[in-house]
Parts: C-alpha cells; sequence; structure tokens
C-alpha cells in the first residue's frame, strides 16, 4: 500500500481539484482529506445529491481529544494560585477562557481544595464516506479547536484500516496549507508528497519552506506547477530551483477558468471536460504512479 | 484599531488585502502591519522595507538534573501532551511535543526538573516611514505556531491603526491571531470551496464574538450563493475585487494593488472608514 500526500504551503493552489481529478483517475485506492478545518474534497466527489446525507456517510464518530479546565464556583476559595501558574493566561478573575486553556491541567493539579476538574472536550467529527469515486475517509475540527495532528492522525489511520481491510492499493490524501502541526501529521511516514505551487513570489516562498519541511522528515518529493502561464518567468525560476535541489517536475498545468467551473458543478475537472489542463493531469497521476511504483 | 483578515479557505487573497489596506493607511496615519501567517508568512514579499531585526521566540522545555531525580514517573504522569518518558534510569524528554506548561517541574517532588529555552522560530521587524512591519516565521520542522503568534501581538501599539494578516484555516493559530482584534475582515472567493470554508471562519468569529464583514475576491469567477449566504447572515460584504489577469500578475511579481493599480486607493480607504462605522456602533451597542 502506497500513500501518496499533496500538500503546497500557500493556500489555494490547487491541492483539492487535483486530487479530485486523481480520484476519478486512480483504480484501487481510498481518499483521504486531511484538511480537517477546512475540508473540502467531499465537495467535488459527490455528485449523486439524490442519496440522503445519511446512505452516503457510512460511519460517523465523535473525536474526543484534550480537555479543558472547569473551576467549581461552590468550591473555589479564589486563592489565585490558578491564575498564577497557567502559562497561557487562560484564567481571568477565577474564570477559565476556554479558547486560551490548552488543557495541561497544571491548575487543577495544583488547587488546594480540588475546585478544578479537566473535563475531556468534543473537538469534532470524522467520518468515513462512500463516494462515486470510492472511500473517503474526512473530518470536521470544532470550531477553534485544537489538536487539528491529532485528528489528522485519527483519519489518516483509518484510511489505512480501510486500504488494509479492502486490499486496496493507494491512499491519495489533500493535505493542509501551511508546514505546522497538521502538515507533519499528514506528512510523516507517507510514500510521496506532491507539492502544488503557483508562480507566484509567494507560491515560490512557501514552496521552499514547505519542501524543507518534506526534506525534515525524509519523504520523497515531487512538485507540479499550477497555473504557470500566469507568469512564465516566475514558472522558470521554480523550474530552477527545484533542478538545484534535485526535485522532479511532475507537471505544469495551464490556467484555465474550467478547474473554477468544475467546482461550482461539484465535479473532478477531469470528469467535466478535456483540454490541455485535463490532458496535463492525466500525466501528472501516471507520472505520480510510475514514481510510487518505482518505474 | 486593530483589523484581523482572515479567511478559512487559502489563497482567497488576505495578504493582498491586509498589504493594500496597510499600505494605503499609511499615507494617512502610522500603521503597523503583523503578519500572524507564521508557517508561511508573505507580507514581506510586497513591502519596501528592509526586515533589519529579529528575535528567537523559545518555548520552555525541561531538563532534568539526573542527580536528583529519583525516576518516581510523576512528571511523566502530569504531562498531558506526552512530553516526557520516565523509564528505569533514565528521563526522555520529546522537546517537539513540549507545550511549555511547567507542569513537570512545578510538580516534581525532588525539583529535579528546570527548564531551558527551546527555539521554535523568529520574529522580525523592519519598518518604513509610517509603517511597522512585524512578522511571525516558524522554524522548518516545528508543528506549533501560537506562541510565535503571541509573541508576534505582543508588539501591537494601540495608537497605531494595526492589520493582522492571518494563517488559513479556523483552528488555533487562526485563533490566536484573530482574538481580541476590534474587527475581523474574512476574504472570500464566489465558489463552493469559498463558501463552505466562509461559513465555518463565520462560526469561528461568531464564537469570539468579534465583529466581521467579508470581501469577495475575484468576483465573477463562480456563483451567486457566497453573496446569497451573506445576506441571508447579514454579514456586510465590504469589497469586491473582480477576477482580472492584472490584478494576478501584479500579485504574481509581488507589487501591491494599490501600488500597480492606484486607482484602488481610495477603495481601501473607504473599506476602512466602513469598518471603523460598524466597530464604533458595536461599541456603542455593548
Amino acid at each position: 500500500m502506497k500513500e501518496v500526500v499533496v500538500l503546497s504551503g500557500k493556500g489555494g493552489t490547487g491541492k483539492t481539484s487535483l486530487v479530485a481529478s486523481f480520484a476519478a483517475l486512480a483504480q484501487s485506492k481510498v481518499l483521504v482529506d486531511c484538511d480537517v478545518d477546512a475540508a473540502d474534497l467531499y465537495l467535488l466527489l459527490d455528485p449523486h445529491p439524490s442519496l440522503s446525507q445519511r446512505e452516503r456517510v457510512r460511519e460517523r464518530h465523535e473525536f474526543w481529544s484534550g480537555q479543558v479546565a472547569f473551576i467549581d464556583k461552590e468550591k473555589c476559595t479564589e486563592c489565585g494560585l490558578c491564575q498564577e501558574v497557567c502559562r497561557f493566561g487562560a484564567i481571568k478573575d477565577y474564570f477559565v477562557d476556554e479558547i486560551s486553556c490548552e488543557g495541561c491541567g497544571l491548575c487543577s493539579q495544583v488547587c488546594l481544595v480540588d475546585a478544578i476538574t479537566m473535563p475531556p472536550s468534543m473537538a469534532g467529527h470524522w467520518f468515513i464516506s462512500e463516494t462515486s469515486y470510492g472511500r473517503l475517509v474526512h473530518a470536521r475540527l470544532g470550531i477553534a479547536q485544537e489538536n487539528s495532528g491529532k485528528l489528522v492522525t485519527l483519519v489518516r489511520n483509518n484510511a489505512k484500516l480501510v486500504a488494509e481491510g479492502q486490499n486496496l492499493d493507494y491512499i491519495i490524501s489533500d493535505g493542509p496549507p501551511g508546514i505546522g502541526c497538521p502538515v507533519i501529521a499528514s506528512l510523516s511516514g507517507a510514500s510521496l508528497a506532491l507539492l502544488v505551487t503557483e508562480p507566484t513570489l509567494s507560491g515560490i516562498h512557501d514552496l521552499e519552506r514547505v519542501i524543507g519541511v518534506c526534506r525534515h522528515f525524509g519523504i520523497p518529493t515531487l512538485v507540479c506547477i499550477n497555473k504557470y502561464d500566469i507568469n512564465e518567468e516566475n514558472s522558470y525560476r521554480i523550474e530552477n530551483y527545484c533542478y538545484k535541489e534535485g526535485i522532479e517536475i511532475a507537471a505544469k498545468i495551464p490556467f484555465d477558468n474550467v478547474v473554477t467551473e468544475a467546482i461550482v458543478q461539484g465535479l473532478p475537472v477531469i470528469e467535466y471536460c478535456h483540454n490541455s489542463v485535463t490532458t496535463e493531469i492525466r500525466k501528472l497521476w501516471q507520472f505520480i504512479l510510475g514514481t510510487l511504483d518505482g518505474r | 484599531m486593530v483589523i484581523s483578515v482572515a479567511s478559512g479557505k487559502g489563497g482567497t487573497g488576505k495578504t493582498l488585502v491586509a498589504t493594500s489596506l496597510a499600505l494605503a493607511l499609511s499615507d494617512k496615519c502610522r500603521v503597523q502591519l503583523l503578519d500572524c501567517d507564521v508557517e508561511e508568512p508573505n507580507a514581506h514579499i510586497f513591502l519596501h522595507l528592509a526586515v533589519n531585526q529579529s528575535q528567537p521566540v523559545s518555548i520552555p522545555v525541561p531538563k532534568v538534573d539526573q542527580t536528583r531525580c529519583t525516576y518516581c514517573g510523576r512528571c511523566a504522569e502530569v504531562c498531558v501532551y506526552n512530553a516526557i518518558a520516565v523509564l528505569k534510569e533514565k528521563v526522555l524528554v520529546f522537546p517537539e511535543l513540549c507545550h511549555g506548561c511547567g507542569a513537570c517541574s512545578y510538580l516534581c517532588p525532588e525539583s529535579a526538573i528546570s527548564e531551558e529555552g527551546r527555539e521554535i522560530g523568529v520574529v522580525e521587524t523592519g519598518d518604513s516611514g509610517n509603517m511597522e512591519f512585524i512578522q511571525g516565521r516558524l522554524a522548518i520542522g516545528e508543528p506549533m505556531a501560537p506562541p510565535i503568534i503571541r509573541e508576534v501581538k505582543r508588539h501591537i501599539d494601540p495608537t497605531k491603526e494595526v492589520v493582522i494578516d492571518v494563517s488559513p484555516g479556523t483552528s488555533c493559530p487562526v485563533v490566536e491571531a484573530v482574538k481580541d482584534s476590534d474587527f475581523c475582515l474574512l476574504v472570500t472567493e464566489p465558489t463552493p470551496f469559498g463558501l463552505n470554508d466562509l461559513s465555518l471562519a463565520v462560526e469561528a468569529v461568531r464564537k469570539l464574538q468579534l465583529p466581521r464583514g467579508v470581501i469577495i475576491n475575484r468576483g465573477g469567477v463562480g456563483d451567486e450563493k457566497v453573496e446569497q449566504y451573506c445576506h441571508e447572515q447579514r454579514i456586510p460584504i465590504l469589497l469586491k475585487i473582480p477576477l482580472d489577469r492584472n490584478i494576478a500578475t501584479l500579485y504574481s511579481k509581488g507589487i501591491p494593488l494599490i501600488e500597480g493599480m492606484p486607482e484602488w486607493r481610495n477603495a481601501f480607504l473607504k473599506l476602512f472608514q466602513d469598518i471603523r462605522e460598524i466597530v464604533t456602533a458595536s461599541q456603542v451597542m455593548r
């Protein structure tokens, strides 16, 4: 079983549109959306709105993670020790600011009258859904919750179980933007990272950082330049940079509004039309398969 | 006034808006631009100023004095992040899991645990004319953005107009960057992705009880559902930026919109006036 994760550093470069097209092209795969705070992949994989939500979502699970301090006013003597020891400024006037609390529990440990408990908090949900292109494991992190990395690990582990259970060859993963905790959780131990960039100075800057993260964790890496023709000079810079870093450019996809039109229709772009964009995406998937299978 | 610029979805134009808003204001008054997208800070690309000061950001991680340690295991028991493990005659610390809460050192019965700073990134500053610029930069391979965001926000000068560029998403780095601002601008695009992620961002901003408004970027690219949503939810649409190849080209070259197309300057000043009116009205309501 091989796992390819699609990342970008910068948001909005086209990760989800590509993953949806791979979903339609690949055989023997499970899909996973690791962007747990803004999961959009299901919007492109669900072309049968006739099915009810219940029929599409096979499994729905609660994600309990971490804890938030709670002060029992009856017991509290307002000694102030909890406020003193909290490094996150989460207790003011003997009230816990749930958003600032990082759940470390030091306050409850030091409280002299055992007035502070640490009830676990429900931090979101995760799902296994049936789509036209196979099973999708995805999640929704609760609003303003922590532990997105843990939820990413959870959906990845469950995608692996689905793949093992059904004897599938590939896990195709739509990653989150950035380089922090959820990205690291999406990346560690993957077979291959596909980095989708765009020829803007921001895109280049962010690509360099996410390449650094892939290297840090020793993950083999390919780059795809999306919308390469909006600034060919910058595309050339990316190619040069990748050449120097020893990273292959797997595809250069032209800009075309059909990608957005397909999103509006709720379809992977390769199912929406046939043109230079979709030809390049098909070649890209073959390139990825070749790399994964060591061809 | 502190205005945060967030979005839910990535790549909708937060940095474009934050830089043009801050630059337009810097002609009139003293401005701070804070880049709190510490995983991928890009605002500096659009500014003509030298980022010439850099300060490391560290979090305190435990350092165990093995001569005093009795391997009682109390530290591992209290650490909810599993950042410390006690073996028979050895204590293992996993610094990248440590949140720096201090529970282990505080609760060690032998006082065998002290703390040492571990660098996880930097805060960099620079200025030019009326503009003071502060950005955070998470080190490669480090998971935790919030401590750096907190450090960037420590530079906020309430006598100035402050614009904060936020990372995409709705989880802890976004909340850390947005909270305590006077107004949150949500930048989106008129597509199903833009709408889905905008609605998540709106929920987050509601939870934080911040006045809010929307900017629709790349207008004309998709459908009308974002506008419908904003009307239903009574969220003001404060600015629309059309899909325009010239705007995309300027962005790709790192040229701020109001420099490359100065006709946009007044639109950003008007945006600021509109925000000020909303904030003033919401303060009266309170």
